[in-house]
């Protein structure tokens, strides 16, 4: 019921489904960009400490921010399809 | 200045001079794209017909420059500062993510796009990739690419 009438008054506003697809696929990537820039925070401070570690880190950083990537892009494959 | 934040402005401004590990990662990654591309290719085609070969390899294309753009963009911001470096993780995500988005939308309404094929080869090989990858790193301080060929070690 509740949703019935959060659907009319989006519809009443004039929001679309692709306008709130789209919003949720921007607050989904919010979670990789959270997850990314961690990772990143972490190895820079990995590579400040241990400086002859920096090439071990930046492999594991760079397959690390791959994966979190892997999260927007499902979500963005989900928006895409949900069209 | 704090001793602290003097600390992590020198962190911030210091760099990395050596060799970029995450172009032989990609470039290894490529490689290994380019063997998986027929077999995917006549899934595709198997599946849903030229459209889908066609999607398939247009989607692959995508996930395999993403990887080349994202090893670029960090070994060229390694070698100017970690500052930078931050930056360009962040905001290469995003940049990298709008560039998928803007070239999928683009063709979405395309005769030869079939959505299916064209969305579960961007997670798949995109995953898929990785994980076979993993299998090849080596993540060491001897070898902090690749493992070594045979021949190397």
């Amino acid at each position: 019921m509740s949703a019935l009438v959060l659907a009319q008054e989006a519809a009443a506003a004039g929001i679309t489904d692709k306008g709130i697809a789209a919003l949720t696929y921007g607050l989904g990537a919010i979670g990789p960009g959270i997850g990314i820039g961690y990772l990143v925070g972490q190895s820079v401070q990995a590579m400040a400490r241990q400086p002859e570690a920096a090439g071990m880190v930046r492999t594991t950083m760079f397959l690390g921010i791959a994966f979190v990537e892997a999260l927007a892009l499902i979500g963005f494959v989900v928006f895409f399809l949900g069209q | 200045m704090t001793a602290a934040t003097s600390a992590g402005v020198g962190v911030l401004a210091s760099n990395d001079q050596g060799p970029a590990p995450e172009r032989q990662v990609a470039k290894d990654i490529l490689r290994r794209g380019a063997i998986a591309l027929p077999v995917a290719l006549l899934v595709g085609f198997i599946g849903w017909g030229p459209a889908g070969a066609a999607s398939v390899g247009f989607a692959a294309a995508l996930v395999l420059a993403n990887f080349w753009l994202a090893a670029v963009l960090l070994g060229w911001a390694a070698r100017i500062s970690y500052g930078l470096l931050m930056g360009v993780a962040l905001f290469g995500f995003l940049v990298r993510m709008g560039l998928i988005a803007v070239a999928v939308m683009a063709v979405r309404d395309q005769g030869w796009v079939e959505p299916v094929p064209l969305g579960a080869t961007l997670v798949v090989t995109h995953l898929g990739l990785l994980f076979w990858e993993t299998r090849f790193v080596s993540a060491s301080l001897a070898f902090p690419g690749l493992k070594p060929s045979p021949e190397e070690s």
